[in-house]
């Protein structure tokens, strides 16, 4: 598995890379890995407001449907609208092209509640086993 | 109470396989070797392997089986000759669904029933109770004996040809043979829950290992693989084959179910006849269908379909096709709203995207004609 130093990561599976006061979010190779093979994803609109550790969106494999939960507060100022049409490049590629959106953040203090990528490694260990 | 889940003999192959483990009533199952996609897509184009081993068997032996089941399942029995097997229905006197089960008749006084896995013990106690006093009968469930493989897709009988020892062409659809697979007493039936070409080997417990590695070794040049409860469910929901907990239970009649084909009222009594009776003579409330998403969204079990601001009914299956790369659904519908063409609406999660009530199956299978 794969977890890039450069990126925060929630207990939830979810990633986040910030740029001064935008954040972009997507889900852990762990979690697409464990979804399997995923059918459908649902964003917010771009201009709604998100709240840290709770629901954003919905992301749905062939058998399940989970909740996405947002790392931090904020406005969404884009999202990726392609997934609509190519909901497995979060499969392929989750850190990159499997993007989700990107919020304007509220209030970076909430970055501190965060795992780095060497914390979620071993929280994801932990959790599989 | 005992809630250790059970394994069935193969669980050490599936954990070896890296397979992911889930419970299903009670059992730990595979649910996936690599992923859902993969595996129903090796059963569609080529082959896969099921351990199915969780299934039920009960026998059901006696001068008077034949009698005894007559009146404890919908279908008629009698129709069954030696070798062959038959889909049916257990019904309480309401007519509601006990179980949907396949009859073997391993002979004049011997059947095999093949129950599901949820239900194998109620099943076992409602027969024992069911059975006519005085008469010469008596039922074993013997499923903790018995391993059950399944061998799916077009080159199912090429792979298990290989191996076993009876004409596999001689068999036709829902016939069977006592025969010797890898030189192991088995059951070979023709039949399956995909829609595909395909065996179901039963065979005792302590040789369901060996079984599976000679078929996945025979099975190599056709690029066999492992197929989980995933891509099971997936499979027979294209071929809209109803699911007993999610599709059909004990709060549905086979009429409303559309199984009243299964239902043979002329074959004199049998549990459930009077209800059914007065049922298709006043005509069913609600009708199971099956249903494509026009607009995006992927159907759920218990989210509600509408019809503009009305509630007309239930999702009890649903998914993503991976043959047909739509959503798709099954789930019961008032019946004056039940017609192919219908245009009715999902509940999913508090926006309503547009469905359409089609015909079933959703898929269909590319059929070589056996001559």
């Amino acid at each position: 598995m794969d977890y890039p130093d450069d990126l925060l990561y929630t207990k939830e599976h979810e990633w986040i890379k910030v740029e001064d006061n935008r954040a972009k979010i997507g889900i852990t190779d762990y979690a697409q890995h464990e979804l399997g093979d995923i059918v459908f994803v649902e964003l917010p609109e771009v201009g709604s407001e998100v709240v840290a550790m709770e629901p954003f969106g919905v992301v749905e494999s062939v058998k399940t449907v989970s909740d996405l939960y947002s790392p931090v507060s904020g406005e969404v100022v884009e999202i990726n609208s392609e997934l609509e049409s190519m909901p497995e490049t979060v499969n392929s590629n989750p850190y990159d092209k499997g993007w989700m959106i990107t919020v304007e953040m509220s209030d970076k203090e909430e970055l501190k509640e965060l795992l780095s990528a060497d914390a979620y490694a071993k929280y994801v260990e932990e959790e599989s086993e | 109470m005992n809630t250790k889940l059970k394994r069935t003999p193969l669980y050490e192959i599936h954990k070896k396989l890296g397979a992911k483990i889930v419970d299903f009533a009670g059992w730990e199952m595979p649910v996936q070797y690599s992923t859902i996609m993969n595996e129903h897509r090796a059963v569609r184009s080529s082959a896969g392997i099921f351990d199915v081993s969780h299934m039920g068997e009960i026998e059901v032996r006696g001068r008077d089986a034949l009698k005894a089941l007559q009146l404890l399942t919908v279908n008629d029995v009698s129709r069954l000759k030696d070798n062959e097997c038959q889909y049916s229905m257990m019904c309480n006197p309401d007519g509601w669904i006990v179980d949907d089960i396949l009859i073997y008749r391993l002979s004049e006084e011997k059947f095999m029933l093949c129950v599901n896995a949820s239900n194998t013990e109620k099943d076992y106690q409602w027969i024992l109770k069911n059975l006519t006093a005085g008469w010469a009968v008596e039922a074993e469930n013997i499923s903790d004996t018995i391993g059950q493989i399944s061998l799916q897709g077009k080159n199912a009988e090429a792979i298990l040809q290989k191996v076993s020892d009876a004409d596999l062409s001689l068999i036709k659809y829902y016939c069977f043979r006592r025969c010797n697979v890898d030189g192991v007493d088995a059951i070979v039936s023709r039949t399956g829950y995909t829609g595909e070409d395909g065996f179901e080997v039963y065979v005792k417990n302590e040789y369901a290992v060996k079984i599976w590695d000679r078929l996945m070794e025979s099975g190599k040049e056709y690029g066999i693989k492992p197929v989980g409860l995933g891509a099971r469910d997936t499979l027979r929901l294209e071929m809209k084959y109803p699911l007993y907990g999610n599709d059909i239970s004990e709060k549905n009649t086979p009429l409303e179910a559309g199984l009243e084909w299964v239902v043979k009222f002329n074959k004199g009594d049998f549990i459930g006849k009077k209800s059914l009776q007065e049922q298709k003579k006043r005509g069913v409330r609600r009708k199971l269908i099956g249903f494509e998403m026009i607009e995006r969204g992927i159907p759920r079990p218990h989210y509600a379909i509408f019809k503009g601001s009305r509630r007309i009914g239930d999702v009890t299956s649903g998914t993503m096709s991976p043959s047909l790369n739509k959503a798709i659904g099954i789930g019961y519908v008032q019946a004056d709203m039940s017609n192919i063409g219908e245009e009715i609406e999902i509940d999913i999660r508090a926006s309503y995207p547009k469905a359409r009530i089609v015909k079933t199956p959703f898929y269909k299978v590319q059929v070589q004609v056996k001559v």
